[in-house]
C-alpha cells in the first residue's frame, strides 16, 4: 500500500506540558485509520497536527512522500480536510456552505452547482441547497459539513469524534457517509474517536493513544482480539477510565 | 397664553414648517446629514480595517491601542471640539488648511468623536464570531485572507450595527461641532421664523441657538426633524442587531 502520511518522533507541548510524544506511525491512501483512547489523551491535537492547523514542537511529517509539508503548509492543507465535533455553520445557505472550499479555488460556477448538489446528494441532503444552514438540525448539520469537506475531493478526510453529539439514528447515517466517500472516493479517512463500537465498525487500522503516546498500532482484527500491549487490552475492555 | 396653548401652537408651528420643506429647516437638515453622513463615512473606512487590524495580526502596542480605543469611546465632545479647533486656528499645527467655522472642520471632529465607537463595536462583533469558522475555512484550504473574508461575512450585522451607531452619535453631537462649526447660518433667521439658510448650522446646533432666541416652533420643528432621523438610525441598528 502507498503511503499518504509517515510520521517521526512527532510530539507536541504547550508552555511545559507535553500533550504529545514520540509519535511514530504510516498511514496508507485509502484507508480507514482510527486513533482510539480516552478522552483527553491527544487525539485532537494529534489529528490538527496531521493537518498542519497546529505546528509540531519535535518530529518530522511526510506527507505524500513530501517532506516539507510544514514548510509548504498552505498547498499540502488544500489537499486536506476536517471535521470537528460540532460543525462549524456559516450563516447563510445550505449551498453557499457546501460551495465554499469550490469558492475559495476559484472554481467556475457550473462546475460548482454540479459538484455541491452531487455531494449533497451523497450525504443525503439532495433537495436542501437553498435552505438557511443554520435552520439544519445538528444532525443533518454535521451531514452539510461532510458535503462540504468532500466537494473538492480532499485526499484526506480527518474526523474528530464527528459523531459524539448525535443520536444512534444519525451515527448510523454518518458512518454509512464514511464508507460511501473511502469507498466512492477513495479518500483516506482519519478518525479520533473514544467510542469502541464506532471504531470496531469502521476501522481498518487502530492506534491506541493513551498520554499523550501511541501504544500501539495495529489492524483492527489483531487490536480487538489480540492486543499486544496490556494497556490497550484494559482500554477495550473498560478497564481503563479516565 | 397658556402653557399649553403655547406648547400646541408651537407644535402646529412646527408641522407646517415641515410639511412646507421650509429652506432654512431643510437647509439645516442637509447640512446635518451630509457632515454626520460624511464624518460617518470616513471612521467606517478607518475603523473597519483597524477592526480587523487588531483582531488578526499581533503587532508591538497593540494593548495600548485597544485602551486608546475604549478610551475614546467616552471622549467628551466638547474636549474633542476644543482639541480640534486649537488644531485647525491659524496659528495651529492644521492652520494652513484654513478649515475654521467650515463643514470640513466639523466633520474632522465628529470623525474623531465615532472612529472609537464603530471601531470598537466592529472588533467585538469579530471577536464573537467563533474561533471554529476561522479554523473551518482553514482547513477547507482556505488562506489567512480568506478567514478574515469570512469573519468579515459572519460579523457583518454586528458591523453593520457598529456603523449606525457611529450615525447615531454624530447625528446627535453638539458641542464639538458647535465649536468647530460656529452654527452658521448664512442670511441670519433673527426677527422671522424660519428664515435663512445654513452654512454650517446643524439640527442640534441648531435648537440650541433658536431656543435660545425663543423660536420655539423652528426648534420644535428641527426637534421632530432629528428625532426621526435618531430613531430611523436606531430601527435599522435594531432590525440589523436582531438579524445577527
Amino acid at each position: 500500500m502507498e503511503e499518504l502520511y509517515r510520521i517521526e518522533n512527532l510530539g507536541k507541548s504547550f508552555g511545559n506540558k507535553k500533550v504529545l510524544q514520540n509519535i511514530n506511525l504510516k498511514i496508507f491512501k485509502g484507508e480507514i485509520f482510527t486513533f482510539m483512547g480516552p478522552s483527553g489523551v491527544g487525539k485532537t491535537t494529534l489529528l490538527r497536527l496531521l493537518n498542519l492547523l497546529e505546528m509540531p514542537t519535535t518530529g518530522t511529517l511526510i506527507f505524500d512522500g513530501n517532506d516539507n509539508a510544514i514548510l509548504q503548509k498552505n498547498n499540502v492543507m488544500r489537499r486536506m480536510s476536517m471535521l470537528f465535533q460540532r460543525p462549524a455553520i456559516f450563516n447563510t445557505s445550505v449551498f453557499n456552505n457546501v460551495a465554499y472550499g469550490l469558492e475559495i479555488r476559484k472554481v467556475d460556477k457550473k462546475t460548482i452547482e454540479k459538484k455541491v448538489i452531487d455531494a449533497l446528494a451523497i450525504v443525503g441532503l439532495a433537495g436542501c441547497e437553498k435552505q438557511k444552514a443554520l435552520t439544519l438540525s445538528g444532525g443533518e448539520a454535521q451531514r452539510m459539513a461532510f458535503a462540504r469537506a468532500i466537494v473538492f475531493k480532499p485526499d484526506v478526510l480527518l474526523l474528530d469524534e464527528p459523531t459524539a453529539n448525535l443520536d444512534p439514528a444519525n451515527v448510523a447515517k454518518i458512518e454509512d457517509i464514511i464508507r460511501k466517500i473511502r469507498n466512492e472516493l477513495g479518500t483516506t479517512i482519519i478518525l479520533a474517536s473514544h467510542n469502541i463500537h464506532q471504531v470496531r465498525r469502521l476501522a481498518d487500522r487502530v492506534g491506541i493513544l493513551l498520554n499523550g503516546e501511541l501504544i500501539e498500532v495495529n489492524t483492527k482484527e489483531q487490536i480487538f482480539t489480540h492486543p499486544f500491549d496490556a494497556r490497550s487490552y484494559a482500554f477495550i475492555n473498560g478497564e481503563i477510565i479516565y | 397664553m397658556s402653557t399649553a396653548d403655547f406648547l400646541v401652537q408651537g407644535i402646529i408651528k412646527a408641522f407646517e414648517l415641515i410639511f412646507s420643506l421650509n429652506p432654512y429647516i431643510m437647509s439645516i437638515t442637509g447640512v446635518s446629514i451630509q457632515v454626520s453622513g460624511m464624518a460617518t463615512a470616513l471612521a467606517t473606512l478607518t475603523a473597519i480595517p483597524l477592526a480587523f487590524v487588531i483582531s488578526f495580526m499581533k503587532f508591538w502596542g497593540k494593548q495600548a491601542l485597544i485602551t486608546l480605543i475604549n478610551t475614546g469611546l467616552g471622549l467628551p465632545p466638547v474636549f474633542v471640539g476644543l482639541f480640534v479647533f486649537l488644531m485647525i486656528v491659524p496659528v495651529g499645527p492644521l492652520g494652513f488648511l484654513n478649515i475654521v467655522y467650515t463643514k470640513e472642520a466639523m466633520i474632522l471632529a465628529q470623525y474623531i468623536l465615532i472612529t472609537p465607537i464603530i471601531t470598537g463595536i466592529s472588533l467585538a462583533a469579530i471577536k464573537a464570531v467563533p474561533k471554529l469558522i476561522i479554523e473551518t475555512v482553514y482547513t477547507l484550504g482556505g488562506t489567512e485572507k480568506d478567514a478574515a473574508v469570512a469573519t468579515l461575512k459572519e460579523a457583518r450585522f454586528g458591523i453593520i450595527t457598529a456603523v449606525l451607531a457611529g450615525l447615531g452619535r454624530a447625528l446627535a453631537e453638539v458641542g464639538a461641532i458647535l465649536i468647530v462649526g460656529g452654527n452658521i447660518a448664512r442670511t441670519g433667521s433673527v426677527g422671522r421664523i424660519g428664515e435663512g439658510l445654513s452654512e454650517t448650522r446643524t439640527l442640534t446646533t441648531a435648537i440650541t441657538s433658536e431656543t435660545s432666541k425663543g423660536d420655539i416652533s423652528t426648534s420644535i420643528a428641527l426637534g421632530i426633524i432629528l428625532i426621526c432621523l435618531v430613531l430611523s438610525v436606531n430601527v435599522l441598528a435594531n432590525y440589523f442587531q436582531r438579524r445577527d
